[in-house]
């Protein structure tokens, strides 16, 4: 049995600090909605005070698992260790069958199964059948028909197809680099795929594009499953070290946030505890790396009102936040302005706006009322969650927002294409 | 427990939505931010309206149950853990601003609102409210004011009281009470206004309270001074007080708290340091930079190895961080951070921080001290493990040695954290007995049934529903201490 850390809970001093950044507290006011609640109710839990109720699952769903209260708390509390592994111990004393838990397995690990979804997908989203759904559960579920309408388009051709093994600049390379193509973001985003090789290429970089690679196993760690992201882990360990490449430069804040864990996750391996431990290492964020090694400053501005929404997973989880927001800045000059609550959670949360539509909702107005607020027409963010969140939210009020990757931006700017 | 009948009661008052006590619920405010004690509430409630307040506290009269208000729980004395056969009363969610009044400088605000969000609101008219204790980004107000909160500008600035004008309050009796107004001058009848405030949620639940604003300081400007030893450190904050310069900020750290500083976020600090001195002054920008000057070469004439001034905010903001990250630093280095704030006149700075680092070695246990020089409200924070029964009973032997100190050097057990139920014994120990007489009268006299936050700071007469004392011992210093034993059980 996967027991919940004992040392890691005790190192909570509950004083609090958490409370006013957390987004499920802000929601219910309820203090087993803080990640300082859910803390004592895990201690409670473990030490058998109480058992395993409907209310204690409840909680540990509720939460985002955005990790805000790790940047807010004063006694460095790994919070999101602690729930992602309350998930994992009520998924082993839960047994039975659970839909979310089958396709996070059986389907999106899978490359096979996870692009055959996606083609039938793609195929209702090109014919009239979808219009037809839609229709339909207008008429019957107003609830289904708002999660159904939100489903962003699927790529056109899935990066991974198109992108050659190894990609070279058009002078001396300054080095080698690897690029995960990720199953969310190569689904709904190829598109950006695409510009963050063609980015690195222009920076001078040789890009190698791993085809075996797998995906990188958050969505699973994240909802309660501890051993299937060990395996592939272990999988892409293999993978990219093959590649030769002296960087990982990952586009997807929850595939960067989990890989740089790759070290900690297999620390018991004997096998793979070494190189997992030098592959974190070589991780990046996209903005991280560019911000880090330089990178060429595009003539061209971006000449509309310009934003930058902290992905959770970037800002709390991997403490990236200065380098992508001065690269915004400089590339948005005069059309850059402040978010409020920027590193506040959109409400997309991996599979979170999915399976907790009312929730992420809630969470989603909060974002698009201060993104209003700001003017902005261009929200740029460095995760597809939230491109895919605050794009439904623009949609939704009819508004001419344009949510986009920092990759994406950077590329129309050196194509001098406008944004 | 409370039975069924109270419970449905209750529910007549708060509807199903305000009233909890699922298991869950209960376990969620069965703390609050004070380390190792804790204790479950039979229910919580969560009031839309003072009648419904003063409702609760009539039944808890009627049907011998009490009430312990909470706003955030973010207290270090134990003032928000529920007591025996208890209700909470939940006040989190009355976060309005009522009405921010620019001709009187005044804000009525409602007592859930968090003091940061209060600060910044009231910043962006000019204006300018400067108790600002460390919980400042998540304490209420009406938490403020019934500990009567401190924080880092109290020597120059004041405390929550300060700019406490007035406030509406439900009695433990139910009455409501309005008592203050705009007045900046008001003598009628007693100064019962403070003996609310600061009353730890004992004596009445603020509804409504009335603030006092004042204009922003024009201008700032922060040094920070490393000495050798913290007697050096005391020596300048007895000269800049001789010197007639009344800083807004004087902070200190000693070496245990240095060194964790830089082992946590790597600034750069000399872990050789013996103290560490943030000094900030503030006003007219002439006064300030004349002001600063002077600071500097008095830090410097009392022995300071290094001054660094800051040019510009930016700057201010990096010397800051090592005093920000003061608790954050040492709470990473064990599981159990206990902070208290034990306070001396500023003349006696250095002894007591001296004494408190033999201490430490005495009881081989692990403290660093940082905190307020200028008011000589220290911050020692032990570093421990509550699952070790030992090394907790060791700190807890050190801390007594310290308030006792702290007590014998004219000082006091807490300069802002309240008595809550961590100090209760000392106050009953340490200080005149009539004071404490007084106390414990008033408290008999507002409370007649005990029903309000009972057992904190003081303890008055136990009651029968209460749990009973169990041995030979208890029922002795029970009768003790209350002087006549036939009144202790009617």
């Amino acid at each position: 049995m996967n027991a919940i850390s004992d040392d890691l809970l005790t190192q909570c001093m509950h004083c609090g600090l958490c409370l006013p950044v957390c987004p499920t507290y802000a929601l219910t006011g309820l203090e087993r909605s803080s990640p300082r609640g859910r803390i004592r109710l895990m201690k409670s839990v473990m030490e058998g005070k109480i058992p395993l109720s409907d209310a204690f699952v409840e909680e540990m769903n509720f939460c985002l698992d955005c990790q805000a209260c790790e940047t807010a708390c004063p006694a460095g509390v790994k919070y999101g260790e602690l729930v992602e592994s309350a998930r994992v111990f009520v998924d082993e004393q839960r047994k039975g069958f659970n839909l979310k838990r089958f396709v996070l397995r059986k389907i999106v690990v899978r490359k096979g199964a996870l692009r055959l979804v996606a083609r039938v997908t793609r195929f209702y989203q090109a014919s009239r059948i979808e219009k037809v759904v839609l229709g339909v559960l207008r008429l019957f579920s107003r609830r289904l028909y708002n999660r159904a309408k939100l489903l962003p388009r699927i790529s056109k051709e899935f990066a991974i197809d198109v992108l050659p093994e190894v990609a070279e600049p058009k002078e001396n390379a300054r080095g080698t680099v690897a690029v995960l193509t990720g199953c969310v973001m190569d689904v709904f985003y190829a598109g950006v795929n695409r510009d963050t090789v063609d980015v690195l290429l222009e920076n001078g970089w040789r890009v190698a594009v791993p085809q075996d690679q797998v995906c990188c196993g958050s969505l699973n760690a994240h909802n309660g499953d501890s051993e299937t992201p060990k395996a592939l882990a272990r999988k892409n360990i293999e993978v990219f070290e093959k590649s030769g490449a002296e960087y990982y430069v990952i586009n997807s804040a929850g595939c960067g946030a989990f890989m740089k864990q790759y070290g900690e996750i297999l620390a018991d391996d004997a096998e793979f505890a070494e190189r997992a431990k030098r592959f974190s290492s070589k991780v990046k964020d996209f903005s991280e790396f560019l911000y880090q090694t330089g990178y060429k400053k595009p003539e061209a501005h971006i000449c509309k009102s310009t934003v930058y929404h902290e992905a959770c997973h970037l800002v709390h989880a991997q403490r990236v936040s200065a380098e992508p927001k001065s690269i915004v800045k400089e590339l948005s000059g005069n059309e850059f302005h402040e978010l409020n609550e920027a590193t506040w959670c959109c409400g997309s949360a991996g599979i979170y706006n999915v399976v907790r539509y009312e929730d992420a909702s809630k969470l989603l107005d909060r974002k698009m009322k201060n993104i209003k607020d700001s003017g902005a027409e261009v929200v740029v963010t460095g995760n597809p969650g939230c491109m895919a969140q605050i794009g439904a939210g623009a949609k939704n009020e009819k508004l001419d927002i344009e949510a986009v990757h920092p990759a994406t931006v950077l590329n129309r700017l050196y194509k001098s294409g406008k944004i | 427990m409370i039975n069924d009948n109270v419970k449905k009661k209750l529910k007549e008052i708060f509807g199903d939505k305000g009233f909890l006590d699922s298991a869950e619920d209960r376990i969620s405010y069965s703390y609050d931010g004070t380390p190792v004690i804790s204790a479950l509430p039979d229910a919580i409630v969560i009031p839309a309206s003072v009648d419904q307040i003063s409702a609760l506290v009539r039944l808890a009269n009627d049907e011998k149950f009490t009430v312990v208000p909470r706003g955030s729980g973010s207290g270090l004395s134990g003032g928000s853990i529920p007591s025996e056969n208890s209700v909470v009363l939940l006040m989190n969610q009355w976060n309005k601003v009522i009405e921010l009044d620019k001709n009187n400088l005044t804000a009525w605000v409602e007592p859930g609102v968090i003091t940061a969000r209060f600060q910044s609101q009231v910043e962006s008219q000019g204006l300018f409210y400067p108790p600002d204790p460390g919980s400042a980004q998540i304490c209420t107000l009406g938490g403020n004011v019934a500990e009567n909160a401190g924080g880092l500008r109290g020597l120059k600035y004041g405390v929550t009281k300060n700019y406490t004008l007035g406030f509406e309050v439900v009695l433990p009796t139910g009455e409501v009470m309005k008592i203050g107004g705009k007045n900046m001058k008001d003598v009628a009848g007693y100064n019962l206004k403070d003996v609310l405030i600061g009353s730890e949620g004992t004596l009445g639940i603020f509804t409504r309270i009335l603030l006092k604003l004042i204009p922003m300081p024009a201008f700032s400007r922060t040094l920070l001074a490393f000495y050798d030893s913290i007697g050096g450190a005391a020596e300048t904050v007895s000269a800049i007080t001789a010197a007639r310069i009344m800083p807004a900020m004087m902070e200190f750290l000693d070496n245990p708290t240095i060194r964790a500083v830089e082992g946590f976020s790597r600034l750069g600090l000399d872990t050789n340091t013996g103290a560490l001195l943030l000094v900030e002054v503030d006003g007219p920008r002439s006064a300030v930079e004349e002001d600063a000057v002077a600071v500097e070469k008095i830090c410097r004439i009392t022995g300071a190895k290094n001054v660094r001034v800051a040019k510009d905010d930016a700057e201010a903001a990096k010397l800051k961080a090592a005093r920000k990250s003061a608790l954050a630093a040492l709470a990473r280095i064990r599981p159990t951070t206990i902070l208290e704030d034990a306070t001396v006149p500023r003349s006696e700075l250095a002894v007591m921080v001296d004494f408190i680092s033999q201490t430490a070695k005495k009881h081989s246990i692990q403290i660093g001290t940082f905190g307020h020089a200028g008011d000589g409200n220290l911050h020692p924070t032990a570093l421990t493990d509550e699952r070790d029964h030992a090394e907790i009973k060791r700190t807890e032997e050190a801390f007594d040695d310290i308030f006792r100190k702290a007590v014998e050097l004219g000082g006091t057990i807490t300069g802002e954290h309240g008595v809550g139920l961590t100090k209760k014994k000392f106050l009953e120990e340490l200080y005149d007995s009539p004071f404490v007489r007084m106390m414990e009268t008033t408290k008999q006299m507002l409370d007649p049934n005990g029903i309000l936050n009972p057992n904190k700071v003081i303890s008055v007469m136990p009651r029968c529903e209460g749990a009973l004392p169990k041995s030979r011992e208890q029922i002795e210093s029970i009768m003790k201490r209350m002087g006549n034993p036939s009144e202790a059980y009617i």
